[in-house]
């Protein structure tokens, strides 16, 4: 079975009746062994592809050298005919097929080492994905798990019901009437900012109730003491 | 390594407010999971939970249990989530076991400023799904 369906098979979860459960813990075990599997997968496969550039690296020089000998052995032939030498230059062009079928045969083993090497790559690149993709899994359930027990023993803050988190619909509901409320609260503010001067503002808004005006020289030498003995 | 960044994300989106006026508090959650609460004013009931692994930064809002979803409604409803996951920014919806939810990746060096602009649009996104798809809740 690829990573992938390994993956798949653990995300589908078995969630309990009462929805207690958020995945299947053992398949969350065995993906997390999958993770540190292959991440050790993926650093040996690294390690290989250091061992295996350095190794071409030593392919590409080999070829180098013999294309530099053989041309400076069609050199000397050259020179061996200029001179009339034919038995020199045939020994000459003996060693030059020599090197070039050790040519030839590096060259096709450079060509092997480069495909390798392409293919490792990938692999790598894929390991990479697959680890990057289980790592998100285990985050996001390991995240789920944490915050839905904490919503569990913070029992209906909300709601006022049984129900382990407060209803969505209802929530949203409760935001549009806050946000109602403000943009209500604006509005009056600013109505109250047009039909009167300054005095009389502060009370409006206090006869209103978005503000408290609890506000006095004893009250805020109160809260400033507060302030200092813990030492904020 | 990670824990510090975490901690950063932290303070860096607390006691902020948004060019728009959205008043954000946040604070550091530890336990087996480090992660940020972020609650935003006015929507303290869908917080923003971020987490940090090795490579990525996540960002998620939940949204309802299976249990809130209308069974008659159900096919209906993950269609319309896989269609709206297509135009929706940033975000994407998901499903974590009985869970479903609202969640968006970034890299792990994403400055405060793309933080925070992925949890605003997170929320805006979970506020504008839950009233979408409240029909097919029971």
């Amino acid at each position: 079975m690829s990573i992938w369906n390994k993956l798949f098979t653990a995300v589908r979860g078995s969630a309990t009746e009462a929805g207690e459960a958020i995945v299947d813990n053992q398949a969350i075990r065995i993906l997390d062994q999958e993770m540190r599997d292959a991440r050790k997968s993926l650093n040996e496969a690294k390690g290989n592809l250091t061992t295996v550039i350095a190794e071409k690296m030593g392919i590409e020089r080999k070829v180098s050298e013999l294309k530099s000998q053989l041309k400076e052995h069609e050199g000397y032939t050259a020179q061996a005919l200029d001179k009339g030498d034919e038995g020199l230059a045939l020994e000459i062009a003996g060693k030059i097929a020599g090197f070039s079928n050790d040519l030839e045969a590096q060259e096709k083993l450079l060509e092997g080492y480069i495909a390798n090497i392409s293919q490792l790559k990938q692999t790598i690149a894929g390991t990479d994905r697959n680890i990057k993709a289980m790592e998100r899994e285990i985050s996001m359930v390991k995240t789920t798990e944490a915050v839905q027990k904490a919503n569990v023993t913070a029992t209906a803050k909300f709601s006022g019901t049984d129900s382990a988190m407060g209803r969505a619909t209802e929530s949203l509901e409760r935001i549009k009437a806050k946000q109602q409320k403000r943009s209500d609260q604006t509005k009056a503010t600013m109505e109250f900012q047009k039909e009167s001067n300054g005095g009389d503002l502060q009370a409006k808004l206090k006869a209103a109730g978005i503000v408290s005006g609890d506000e006095s020289a004893k009250s805020v030498l109160e809260r400033i003491k507060a302030g200092k003995s813990t030492g904020n | 390594m990670g824990n510090e960044k975490i901690q950063i994300i932290a303070k860096g989106l607390n006691n902020v407010t948004t060019e728009e006026g959205l008043m954000l508090a946040s604070e550091m959650v530890t336990g087996e999971v480090d992660m940020v609460k972020v609650e935003i004013q006015d929507r303290e009931e869908f917080p923003v939970f971020i987490t940090m692994d090795e490579d990525q930064i996540l960002c998620i809002t939940y949204l309802w249990k299976e249990n809130e979803v209308n069974t008659d409604k159900r096919i209906e409803l993950l269609e319309a989530m896989l269609t709206m996951n297509v135009p929706m920014p940033l975000s994407s919806f998901g499903k974590v076991g009985n869970q479903y939810l609202t969640f968006g990746a970034m890299g792990i060096n994403s400055s405060i400023e793309e933080i925070l602009n992925e949890v605003i649009v997170l929320s805006d996104n979970t506020l504008n799904a839950v009233e979408a798809f409240q029909d097919f809740l029971k």
